[in-house]
Order: C-alpha cells, then structure tokens, then sequence
C-alpha cells in the first residue's frame, strides 16, 4: 500500500489528537464517572450506569485544555483530509468497495490495496463515527446550543449526550485497538514504515 | 532531486515565511479589537482556547438564549458544590439577613454604585428555568430569579473601552466574563432560586448566572463588581481564579 504524503501527514496528525483525546477524556471522566440519560445527573440522582473508575478530582483543568486543543487538532486535520480525499479521488480509488462486493477480496489483505472489511471500516470510521463524535460533544457545550438547541434535545438532553460521547469514544478506542492489532499482525514495522515513509519498503517486503 | 539551496529559493523561503509571521500577527490583532483572544491565550493549551472562544463569539454574536426549560423539569434535589463560607465578615451577614448587605459596582464606570439587597429587588427582575453544568459532568435545572446585569450596568454607566466585568466573591473567589456575556439578556444578579431566597450554599445573598458558560463561572457569595479594559491588574493577570487553578477562562463548552 503507498500512501501519498498528505495522508500519512494527517495519519498521524490524527493519531496524535485521538491519543489526546482519549488521555484527556479520561481525566475528564474520572472527575464524575456516572453516566445518566436525559438532561440532568448528579449524586443526588441515580445514575444510568456507575463506570468501576475512582471518582478522583482534580485532572479535569488540563483535561479540558487538553481535550478541546486536541479536538481542534482532529477536527481541522479531518477537515484537510476529508477535502483533499475528495479532490484526490483517494475515497473513491482506496477506500469504496468495488460494485460488486465479491469482486474484491473480502478479508484478505494484498500488499497494494484494502480489502472490503478494511475498506467500510475505514469509512465508516471517518465518515459516521468522528462526525457523530464531534456531534455529540457540542451537544454538550451551553454556548453552542444556545444556537443550536435541537443539537441537544435530538439526543435526549444534555446527560445523555455525554452519556452517547461516551459510548462513541469506546468506539473509538476498540477501533484503535483493531486496528493497531491488524497492523501488527500484518508486519507492524514493515506497515508503520509505510505510513511514514511512503511505503516503498512495504512494496519491496511485499514481493 | 537536488537538494541544493539556491538563493532564489532561500529568498522564497525567507519572503515567506516573513508574511506567514506577519499575516499571523496581523489576524492576532483583528482577534484582539473584535474581543477573541481569551485571557489565557498563552502556551501550546492557548491556541485551543483563543480557537474555541473566538468560534463561540462568532457563533453566538446574535445573543444567542441559553436553553429555557419547564418548571416539571426543575430538579428536586439541586446538587451543593461547597459550603457558604465559615469566615466571620459572611456569618455576620447572613445572621442579619443581609439587610447590611452592599454590592459595589466600580471601576470604569460614570457613576459608581453600592447596591443593596432592596436596590437589587427594585430593577426590573427576570426569572429563568436553566440548565447548570459542572466541568465534573453532573448538571441540574432550576429557576434562577435576578436583575440582569446589564440594568446593573445601566445605572452605573461603564466607560466605552470598558472590555471586562470582574465578580470578587466573599469565599475569596474572582472571576471575570466580557462585555458580551455583560450584557447579554440572561445573565443575571441572581437573590431568588426555585422561588425562594438564594440559599446560603447556593450563593447567598446574590451570584451570578451565566447559563451559557459552565457552573464554576456561575460565581457565588458576590461582594464586589469591577469593570476594566484589561485582566493585567487583577490577581495574576489571568482574568479569574479559575484560570489561575488550571481552568480555562472561558467555559462555554
């Protein structure tokens, strides 16, 4: 598989981000981690599910730094990659399955393509799951639906916003975790390289 | 490919990235006259703030309205974030019921004022059903009744450079919002919540409501308002304690 310069800059432009996220998420989390359904939560409340994480307070000052700086970052590296995949064909070309499913392979991995579990994962991680996610975190922000307050209300409220950020960002998280065990299983360095270099060394391993 | 440096091309670089710098120094000024650079715009973390605070004031310059909600959604048992304070100039106040009670309201302004509980009760009042949120995660619904701030400021006539409303607290808490949030219809001088007095643990005699920022921006006990052109002055120059504790200035996400 080669990689053009701009998709391995924003690969791991994205990369960085989503690590921030997910670190910051979690500080974020552990300052209350009781998930509710509708606008309002609290102790004085019960809870839609108690996560198993102690409640530790104090994190969630760098956390939100943290975590907003990287959504900007993800967002706008989305932004350039989403538009230049347009413009490149690279969607149309890399990662939309042939007409016919059958025609493409369907979980085998050749050296210069994706197969088409690959391919619907890919898009539907980029397509539906980082959409919604951003989605549901401004369902969150007070400013924001002030604007937009159907933004809120077509989740169910506030807490369950938070609550639906959640369970995508655990989406998220199992899709990191697939896919860095699929690069590993596939040859990690001869893959990582790829995503760096370009992947003139994969096509040589490849032979 | 030559890797070569020509002088055509250093020139090219330099020109460029001298307009590149330049260009980023003139957008930073725009930002600033139009107020969208936060107090904490420093560091690596500022960079996501001034571009989260300036895409909310763009965004909300209509004076957008926080979500009002129904009087069967208030909630029945309102979380309490920290005690009223024990120190005894506060303990004195709330034994007399406040009636000592004065908020002065200095600074850039024409008229300085100090306001009492009754002054504050004789402006036009509002009442609103909001939600509040804590950066933690929890939030609650309730009423919040009050004077807006900006017939607050009416009578004491703030300066046309005014940028800064300053809140000092009894429980030795600052913070500080912009003129937007000032004077934007919702935010209030609140004295009543869910029909009553503000109780003591909720901010007694009075606090601020800002439904479209986050709880901890909703400051409580309020002894003191100060209008300014900057946050340099004040405390460590960072608009507000929370800034100051690690926590963004603005929280309107």
């Amino acid at each position: 598989m080669r990689h053009s310069l701009l998709v391995r800059i924003t690969h791991w432009l994205t990369a960085l981000s989503v690590a921030g996220l997910l670190v910051s998420g979690v500080a974020i989390l552990i300052a209350h981690p009781r998930l509710y359904w509708g606008e309002t939560g609290s102790l004085e409340t019960t809870s839609l599910i108690d996560l198993p994480l102690t409640l530790t307070l104090g994190h969630s000052g760098w956390g939100r730094y943290l975590h907003f700086l990287s959504a900007w970052l993800c967002v706008l590296t989305g932004l350039i990659y989403v538009l230049s995949g347009l413009v490149t064909k690279h969607f149309r070309r890399d990662l939309l399955p042939a007409r016919s499913p059958l025609a493409g392979p369907l979980l085998s991995s050749p050296a210069d393509s994706y197969n088409v579990v690959q391919r619907v994962t890919y898009l539907c991680v980029v397509f539906l799951l980082f959409p919604f996610i951003v989605v549901t975190g401004l369902a969150m922000s007070p400013a924001v639906t002030s604007v937009t307050p159907w933004l809120a209300t077509m989740f169910g409220g506030h807490q369950s916003a938070r609550t639906i950020h959640f369970f995508a960002a655990s989406a998220v998280t199992l899709f990191v975790i697939g896919h860095v065990t699929m690069v590993a299983a596939a040859g990690f360095a001869v893959r990582v390289m790829a995503m760096i270099t370009g992947g003139r060394a994969a096509a040589q391993e490849h032979v | 490919m030559s890797t070569r440096i020509t002088r055509r091309r250093l020139i090219t670089t330099a020109v460029t990235a001298a307009a590149g710098v330049s260009g980023v120094g003139v957008v930073a000024s725009i930002a600033n006259r139009y107020g969208l650079i936060p107090p904490d715009h420093q560091g690596l973390y500022g960079v996501g703030e001034t571009l989260t605070y300036a895409a909310q004031r763009v965004l909300t310059s209509g004076h957008s309205l926080a979500r009002e909600f129904d009087r069967s959604q208030i909630s029945s048992a309102p979380p309490v974030n920290g005690e009223a304070p024990e120190k005894a100039s506060y303990q004195r106040q709330l034994a007399g019921g406040f009636s000592e009670w004065r908020l002065p309201i200095d600074g850039l302004v024409a008229r300085p004022a100090s306001l009492s509980l009754a002054d504050l009760r004789a402006l036009p009042s509002r009442s609103q059903i909001t939600l509040q949120a804590c950066e933690e995660g929890w939030s609650f619904i309730a009423e919040w009744t009050g004077a807006q701030l900006s017939s607050v400021l009416e009578l004491v006539g703030p300066a046309p450079h005014a940028r800064y409303v300053f809140f000092f607290c009894y429980d030795d808490w600052f913070e500080s919002i912009d003129m937007a949030d000032a004077v934007h219809p919702q935010t209030l001088i609140a004295y009543g919540m869910n029909g009553q007095n503000l109780p003591p643990n909720h901010g007694a005699p009075a606090r601020l409501k800002l439904p479209r920022q986050l709880g901890y921006k909703n400051v409580k006990y309020l002894s003191r308002i100060t209008v300014t052109d900057s946050v340099a002055d004040v405390g460590e120059g960072l608009g507000g304690g929370a800034p100051e504790a690690g926590y963004s200035w603005y929280a309107g996400i």
